[in-house]
């Protein structure tokens, strides 16, 4: 069982000194062993995308270096037949449940390759609009309960999300409803450059839960197992018919907020420091050894596994023939009506055109995807 | 033949689905116990339980946003926005959610969601809960919209909207309610995106919508009297627009009125005129003309009102303009 720290902040790795280790109910050294395999593979693919994006292989890119115990922990915690909907500081959530890395920088490269269908592993789209998604998530999970299915919904959101009205909508709609959902917040303490004292006066985020008549625990978000625990806690409840829980992991944003982004001009570097040093997998890998369940090779199995998954995935995904531009038009309505065949035929006389003349490409010039810095 | 209202028409389209498939389901505010602020849900609460007629809170961006996260797992949610003026709560849902869902997963997401609300002049409820916002949305890729004029055409339409694979979003007219007129006894869906020829003519082609329709036809019926023949014309779906419809009729009249109660400014009517003039340049033998509301909030005052949403006698204008004929200026 985690331990309750000040603010109320459940923690279960201890951190080798003076704050013992504990050990989750139902996780075997297997379970742990997923885990760690789980947040060497999203960590890696964020280390690796941000190395694409510099080197224009992908665009603008949410940095989530830091946050991988918050995503590890909270998917694990579920089945497979449940929802989770991302924002895009989850964009790779879904390596977790098999879309291949592949189609997550094709993503990236805004290519149609990029596409999933959510419904092959119950991971819907990515939202940029902050917590647009919620509604969506509370709505899905109220769906599976009057379908009489056991199927629950995860919504993932930041900080700056909870002063957003879909938020507020979303959770009330869920608590009102009873829908089996968890919101879960990854309170890094920043939205870009807003800190989190600038965003409500709240004492904390979980606090907020009380309004919706949902409970509402707050846990050490570097910590994968208090994570785990947590969620599968609001888990146990969604799918007993109990409803909502709001679950606020707290960490500290380590990296900047996207590849567009300079923190130096707004945050704590002496902080970033710090928690540079306990960063999450870091804490996880201290965790195993401690217990004797991970050797070097192991780690470095891991590691290089991961590390090759990346290399055959941007390779796939710069594989990708350029696309056709019917897609354009294709894939706005279904059963498109006749004015999409008559814009398409439009496009195809004037890209004929040029094509002929020479005297301009339809397809950019430089790297395919990379968009300019600070056009997120 | 039964004789339905319109409102007992949307009544029955909804009731119809819902009896025929368990994933279609009414959710928005009051529409439980109180059977909806137009009382169009009236009753069903008996019929299908809470649950599927479903009560929520005061929270537009939720309604539309719940119903989009049930209609992406296959569900056919029916969601009521209680005045369209309140679509405005719920737009982020509208244009960035429900109409790019398809698009942004390469078409293997569908939200076959419904958002029926209703609005309009006509018992001066003021600036807040009279307006006409259909062409904010047609406007937007990825949408369908739907406006209907007769209990008829509201049944079929809702029909077709519910199973359609897109997300749809269904005008009612507030003073269209009352109308009556025998349907048939088997409900019989219309498809989206073809107009209906309400009255033949061959002078003047007045393509109208929404209680601008019945406007019309009284206007054309008043035009006899000057000796002209006028054909009405419904697009009934105004996203996808059923252009050819509307232009093979221009091309037998010659002459273009568009009418709806929304302002014209900007308007739905000014997408119509230049889809008529680009296809029948060189059979339009006068101006197009444009009748809709003044560019101005609707007032409060009732006969405030009245000076600023368009009538039959305004359409009857504009159908003498196009054959030189000014009654205004004599």
């Amino acid at each position: 069982m985690a331990q309750v720290l000040s603010g109320g902040l459940r923690r279960v790795i201890g951190d080798g000194e003076g704050v013992p280790d504990g050990r989750v109910d139902g996780l075997d050294d297997a379970d742990l062993l997923d885990l760690y395999r789980s947040l060497v593979l999203l960590r890696t693919y964020d280390e690796r995308s941000v190395v694409y994006h510099r080197q224009g292989r992908i665009g603008t890119y949410a940095i989530f270096w830091n946050h991988e115990a918050m995503q590890v922990g909270s998917a694990h915690a579920l089945a497979d037949e449940d929802w989770i909907f991302p924002s895009y500081r989850e964009s790779a959530i879904g390596l977790l449940r098999g879309i291949p890395a592949s189609t997550l920088l094709s993503w990236w490269r805004g290519h149609p390759a990029g596409w999933w269908n959510p419904a092959d592993y119950n991971v819907a789209s990515i939202c940029v609009p902050i917590a647009t998604h919620v509604p969506h998530a509370a709505g899905l999970a109220w769906g599976k309960r009057l379908r009489g299915e056991s199927a629950v919904a995860i919504t993932y959101f930041g900080d700056g999300a909870t002063s957003e009205g879909a938020f507020h909508e979303g959770a009330n709609f869920a608590a009102v409803m009873r829908a089996p959902l968890i919101l879960f917040c990854n309170n890094n303490g920043w939205a870009i450059s807003t800190p989190l004292a600038a965003q409500t006066r709240a004492e904390t985020l979980a606090d907020k839960a009380v309004g919706y008549g949902m409970p509402g625990v707050r846990v050490d978000g570097g910590d994968v197992l208090a994570v785990f625990e947590a969620t599968r806690e609001a888990v146990e409840r969604a799918r007993a018919g109990e409803g909502p829980t709001f679950v606020e992991a707290v960490s500290y944003r380590a990296a900047p907020h996207a590849t567009a982004d300079d923190p130096r001009a707004y945050i704590d570097l002496a902080r970033v420091e710090e928690e540079k040093r306990r960063e999450c997998v870091g804490r996880y890998e201290g965790y195993l050894r401690r217990l004797g369940l991970l050797s070097d090779e192991e780690r470095e199995e891991i590691r290089s596994g991961a590390a090759a998954l990346m290399r055959e995935g941007i390779a796939r995904a710069e594989a990708e023939p350029a696309p056709d531009p019917s897609i354009l038009f294709e894939h706005a309505l279904a059963s498109p009506p006749p004015s999409f065949a008559q814009d398409l035929a439009e496009l195809r006389r004037i890209l004929g055109r040029t094509e002929a003349g020479g005297a301009a490409s339809p397809r950019p010039s430089g790297p395919e995807g990379a968009g300019p810095e600070g056009s997120v | 033949m039964p004789e339905l209202s319109y409102r007992e028409a949307v009544r029955d389209a909804l009731s119809r689905a819902m009896r025929a498939d368990e994933d279609v389901f009414v959710m928005g505010e009051d529409i439980a116990e109180m059977g909806g602020s137009m009382g169009v849900t009236q009753g069903m609460l008996a019929e299908f339980g809470a649950d599927r007629v479903r009560n929520t809170p005061i929270s537009e961006m939720g309604i539309v946003g719940a119903g989009i996260g049930a209609a992406m797992q296959g569900m056919r949610p029916v969601v009521e926005i209680m005045y369209e003026d309140f679509l405005t709560l719920s737009l982020e849902q509208i244009v960035n959610q429900a109409a790019k869902h398809r698009y942004m997963s390469g078409g293997q997401l569908k939200v076959p969601i419904t958002i029926r609300t209703q609005g309009g002049a006509g018992w001066s409820p003021g600036a807040q809960h009279a307006q006409q916002l259909e062409a904010w949305l047609v406007h937007v890729p990825g949408l369908k919209v739907v406006f209907a004029s007769t209990p008829a055409d509201v049944r079929g339409l809702l029909w077709s909207s519910i199973y359609d694979d897109n997300p749809v979003i269904f005008f009612e007219h507030r003073t269209l309610y009352g109308l009556k007129e025998e349907v048939p006894d088997e409900l019989e869906p219309i498809p989206l995106g073809q107009a209906r020829v309400h009255r033949e003519g061959t002078d003047v082609t007045v393509v109208a919508t929404g209680r601008l329709v019945h406007e019309s036809l009284a206007a054309a019926q008043e035009a006899e009297t000057h000796g002209l023949s006028v054909e009405v014309v419904d697009p009934r779906t105004l996203q996808p627009l059923d252009e050819r419809a509307l232009v093979e009729s221009v091309q037998k009249t010659n002459r273009c009125v568009v009418a709806h109660e929304a302002v014209t400014r900007m308007g739905f009517g000014a997408e119509v005129a230049a889809v008529v003039q680009y296809a029948a340049f060189d059979w339009l033998d006068a101006p197009i003309e444009r009748v809709g509301a003044r560019f101005t909030p609707i007032p409060f005052a009732p006969v405030m009102e009245e000076f600023v949403v368009p009538h039959a006698n305004d359409v009857l204008a504009a159908i003498l303009r196009t054959v030189g004929k000014d009654v205004d200026g004599g």
